[in-house]
């Protein structure tokens, strides 16, 4: 058995992009993190260090566990051993939970109310205190759906629907962006838009970690690819 | 968390929504008691506020498996699961009470009406809507516990009943013996009706916890 080793691939933060009333910089550290479904380990001695206005990008084929890890980082699924940890400007950690949007494969909106009442619910459910986010009508223009907030979410397409689903992350401002197929259901124009997105959600000092086919169209973006080789645990189903 | 119960409310009002499905399914059981029984209007007024309970308890049940299952399906479960333990507690505590605004009140409000299909009086007709309202609230707590436990399971409605209904026999011996204490004259109507109360307070605390507990379990 073997192990893929992601050294801790540090680049100076940015600095120009840093101006006067951002919120400090924020770390978000991985420690070989160690994975598994049922008895197959699915990625094992996962490290990186991500910096402020830095992102990465988890590619890997079907099945590799870039769904589990991203699981793992929004603290829905507990690793098999390592840790995630964010690490706030004063150099303490800060819970995860309340610092990081998590978009899953599934819109997290409801069908029955209005887009703009799906929005205003996640805008002050989530809210934070690292930082406002954008009025909801803003944040629906920002996803060129300029119109819409009356309209039930179950009436939209599947592609707008998807892009309703990121402006929640414009509508209440959180450090750190967990993305899982971000993209999926988008058609090219709106994949530049997702880009544009992430660019000023970096740009302004926040972290993204996405796991994408799409290229993001980004520079500077880290790439951790898990090979997705299934291996299995020894000693039996329930070691 | 006021965003919380207002969606949810939202919901279940809108089209579709569980909010009417249990005042009907209440509607449905109450009416056809007195047609199965007959028009002996003494049985009827006796076994009223038993049939009425009864009928309260099996509508409450009915919408509960929804009350985690539908945030899992569209993916706001994540989001909801995702906060820390007290959060979660209260978010569990205030989607329990959404449950219960949308379905459980409106069983009380409704009770007065079916009453009059069971010849009740003006007391007994009061006493079983002042232990439906103690009550109801109890069935909401400690069904979150089951929608919880179930929330994973694609077809875990009557699973949940299941679940549910030896921790809600309690709510019914105590509530429907408070309801008859408070028209037959020897019976005292405070002890029983104090045990409900009790009942349902200990429910409301420990029904979030267990609800919480199983939620972060249920997360794959």
């Amino acid at each position: 058995m073997f192990f893929w080793v992601f050294g801790f691939l540090r680049m100076g933060a940015p600095d120009v992009l840093w101006r006067p009333g951002m919120r400090g910089p924020m770390q978000a550290v991985a420690t070989e993190l160690k994975g598994r479904r049922g008895d197959n380990v699915l990625f094992a001695d996962i490290s990186f260090s991500l910096g402020h206005g830095e992102a990465l990008v988890i590619t890997g084929p079907n099945g590799s566990g870039k769904s589990t890890l991203l699981r793992i980082l929004a603290g829905l699924l507990s690793p098999d051993s390592g840790a995630f940890a964010l690490i706030g400007e004063g150099g303490e950690p800060v819970p995860v939970s309340d610092h990081c949007h998590y978009l899953g494969h599934r819109n997290a909106m409801k069908r029955e109310l209005k887009v703009s009442e799906n929005l205003a619910f996640w805008q002050s459910f989530q809210r934070s205190d690292s930082g406002e986010g954008l009025p909801v009508e803003e944040a629906i223009d920002r996803v060129g759906l300029t119109g819409v907030g009356h309209l039930p979410f179950g009436y939209l397409s599947a592609g707008q629907q998807r892009r309703i689903a990121l402006a929640r992350l414009l509508v209440s401002h959180r450090p750190l962006w967990l993305l899982d197929e971000p993209t999926a259901a988008l058609d090219a124009r709106s994949d530049r838009l997702f880009a544009e997105l992430v660019r000023t959600h970096l740009a302004s000092g926040g972290l993204a970690i996405a796991a994408t086919h799409q290229p993001l169209g980004l520079d500077g973006v880290r790439t951790l690819e898990l090979p997705g080789i299934h291996a299995t645990v020894a000693g039996g189903a329930w070691a | 968390m006021m965003a919380l119960l207002v969606r949810d409310l939202a919901i279940a009002t809108r089209s579709g929504g569980a909010a009417m499905l249990g005042v009907l399914f209440f509607l449905a059981v109450v009416a056809v008691i007195p047609f199965g029984i007959g028009p002996d209007l003494n049985l009827l007024g006796r076994i009223g506020p038993a049939i009425l309970w009864i009928g309260a308890l099996l509508a409450s049940l009915l919408g509960l498996d929804r009350l985690f299952q539908a945030d899992r399906e569209d993916g706001s479960l994540d989001m909801l699961v995702m906060q820390d333990w007290f959060s979660l507690i209260f978010t569990v505590f205030v989607k329990s009470l959404a449950h219960w605004l949308a379905t459980g009140l409106p069983l009380v409000l409704a009770a007065p009406l079916l009453g009059l299909l069971m010849n009740m009086g003006a007391a007994a007709t009061g006493a079983v809507m002042l232990t439906l309202l103690v009550g109801t609230p109890a069935i909401s707590f400690i069904g979150a516990v089951g929608a919880a436990v179930a929330v994973v399971l694609p077809r875990g409605g009557l699973l949940v009943s299941i679940l549910i209904l030896p921790l809600a026999i309690p709510i019914l011996i105590f509530g429907v013996s408070a309801a008859y204490a408070a028209v037959t004259d020897p019976d005292p109507f405070w002890p029983p009706f104090m045990i409900l109360s009790a009942i349902a307070l200990f429910f409301a605390a420990l029904g979030p916890v267990a609800a919480a507990a199983a939620l972060k379990g249920a997360s794959d």
